[in-house]
């Protein structure tokens, strides 16, 4: 065989297992991307305002984190063909299957309500109504759900994760200073004036930001309703080892943004930053908005998914997005129920939105602890697993991953509670 | 219709009870553990929820 034989054989075998990627890629890539939503662009906004470049090698630290708990969902789902709701009310009964599903449903609605903050926040940078970013986001989202197929849904949702990439290039374009992001992406350091109580703070909501409780019951059932097969799970694994990079890269970005242009500004949320940016440099201002529009929708189409799934496994309805509005009326009533709920009250005037924010930290912490632990529990029983089940390097991994995540996600919701514990 | 509507909810629930009202998960000891620490966890934190609750209340 020759150079160029040998070439073209290669070539193909490499273009095949691309071609099987794109067809398994999808929950894991969209999960992770969507765990930038609206709040996360928020947090990671203030931070790089606030701290500069010196926590982006926190972040990255972070990427494994998430990989490791969301990898478990794939092998989860793929094994039992059940969505996390439906597996705990199997697994642990119906005292604890209640729990999570009715706190899943209020973290999600208030999680939701916070997207739509986002979205409205980010278009009204442009001058566009409230009332229309809510329509027009309500519109595509039923266009999406309803064509009937999941697979279509999934690759509309991939094109909006390749839109939230768009911090990158407006990361470039504000010429930041490539040696100072080297240096804090690479070298673990403490920001000028060490370890102080914001600093604290800060680091909690960024760990805060990376596991939400949606995301778990998300990537289980869009694994489920996708139809992965125990044969798929190295794919989804690697589906979601790659999403986690997309999502520590967006989240540098965004540090890299504020901390070049922003550094030592108390930014609040992220449409103030870009409002900021629309002074300085338009092209910047209008990047980071669309970013924070597409970072709010990803959240939003999620977000509800999620809670529509788990009620559909719980409560036995067709809940497929393979199934049109005929055959799982029940599953896209309630789709739509939550969306135009949350919508609402993004449009009532003097909406207590700021408290409803701090409601989603507070009422997260009491559903993220509960569902990670079942996972843990579930992904110990070999009943369930098979060879599937943590093997004694998971388990000492994923136990430590989820013990430092109760642990400040806990603190973070008690300091949302109690502001001055920290001071 | 809404009455139709509640009773059919509260009897869907019921048949969720029963369907689920055996845990399927052997209880072996770290299973128990962990419950009863995702309990004591969840008691603590309803608590401070409160708490703050009735704090806000009686400073209005």
């Amino acid at each position: 065989m020759n150079i160029f034989s040998k070439l073209y054989y290669r070539y193909k075998k490499a273009w095949k297992v691309i071609r099987l990627y794109l067809i398994i890629a999808g929950p894991g890539i969209i999960v992770m991307v969507a765990d930038n939503d609206a709040g996360g662009i928020t947090t990671y906004t203030a931070t790089g305002a606030k701290f500069g470049f010196h926590l982006i090698w926190f972040l990255i630290l972070l990427g494994p984190v998430a990989y490791y708990v969301q990898e478990m969902t794939v092998r989860l789902g793929a094994v039992t063909k059940r969505g996390h709701a439906e597996a705990i009310f199997h697994a642990f009964g119906s005292f604890w299957g209640w729990f999570s599903l009715l706190d899943l449903v209020l973290t999600d609605w208030l999680t939701m309500i916070t997207e739509f903050i986002g979205m409205t926040a980010a278009l009204s940078i442009f001058g566009v109504p409230r009332i229309v970013t809510v329509l027009i986001s309500c519109t595509v989202m039923a266009i999406m759900v309803l064509q009937g197929r999941f697979w279509t849904w999934e690759k509309v949702a991939l094109v909006f994760c390749g839109l939230n990439l768009i911090y990158i290039p407006a990361a470039f374009m504000v010429n930041p200073p490539v040696d100072a992001i080297l240096h804090g992406s690479f070298v673990p350091q403490l920001p000028p004036g060490g370890f102080t109580n914001e600093l604290f703070f800060f680091l909690m909501a960024n760990i805060g930001t990376t596991i939400a409780p949606w995301m778990i019951f998300f990537q289980q059932s869009a694994v489920v309703d996708k139809g992965m097969q125990e044969k798929d799970m190295a794919w989804g694994k690697v589906d979601t080892a790659f999403g986690a990079v997309l999502t520590v890269v967006v989240a540098a970005g965004c540090i890299v943004l504020t901390a070049t242009l922003l550094s030592g500004q108390d930014i609040n949320d992220a449409a103030t930053a870009a409002a900021h940016f629309m002074g300085i440099n338009k092209y910047v201002g209008t990047f980071l908005a669309i970013g924070l529009f597409d970072a709010g929708f990803l959240g939003a189409i999620c977000i509800s998914l999620a809670s529509s799934w788990a009620f559909g496994e719980v409560f036995g309805w067709a809940h497929s997005l393979n199934n049109n509005l005929r055959e799982a009326p029940w599953f896209y009533a309630y789709y739509f129920f939550t969306l135009l709920l949350a919508g609402t009250v993004v449009m009532i005037p003097g909406a207590p939105l700021v408290l409803i924010t701090l409601f989603v930290q507070v009422i997260a912490v009491t559903l993220l602890p509960a569902a990670l632990v079942f996972l843990i529990l579930l992904l110990n029983d070999e009943k369930t697993m098979g060879k599937y089940k943590n093997t004694r390097f998971q388990n000492i991994a994923n136990v430590s991953i989820v013990a430092m995540i109760i642990v400040v996600s806990t603190l973070y919701g008690i300091s949302a509670l109690f502001p001055n514990m920290l001071q | 219709m809404i009455r139709r509507l509640v009773k059919s909810t509260r009897d869907t629930v019921r048949d969720i009870n029963e369907k689920y009202a055996v845990p399927q998960i052997p209880m072996t000891r770290r299973v128990r553990f962990a419950l009863g620490l995702l309990r004591g966890y969840l008691v603590l934190l309803v608590g401070l929820i409160a708490y703050k609750f009735v704090i806000t209340a009686l400073h209005r």
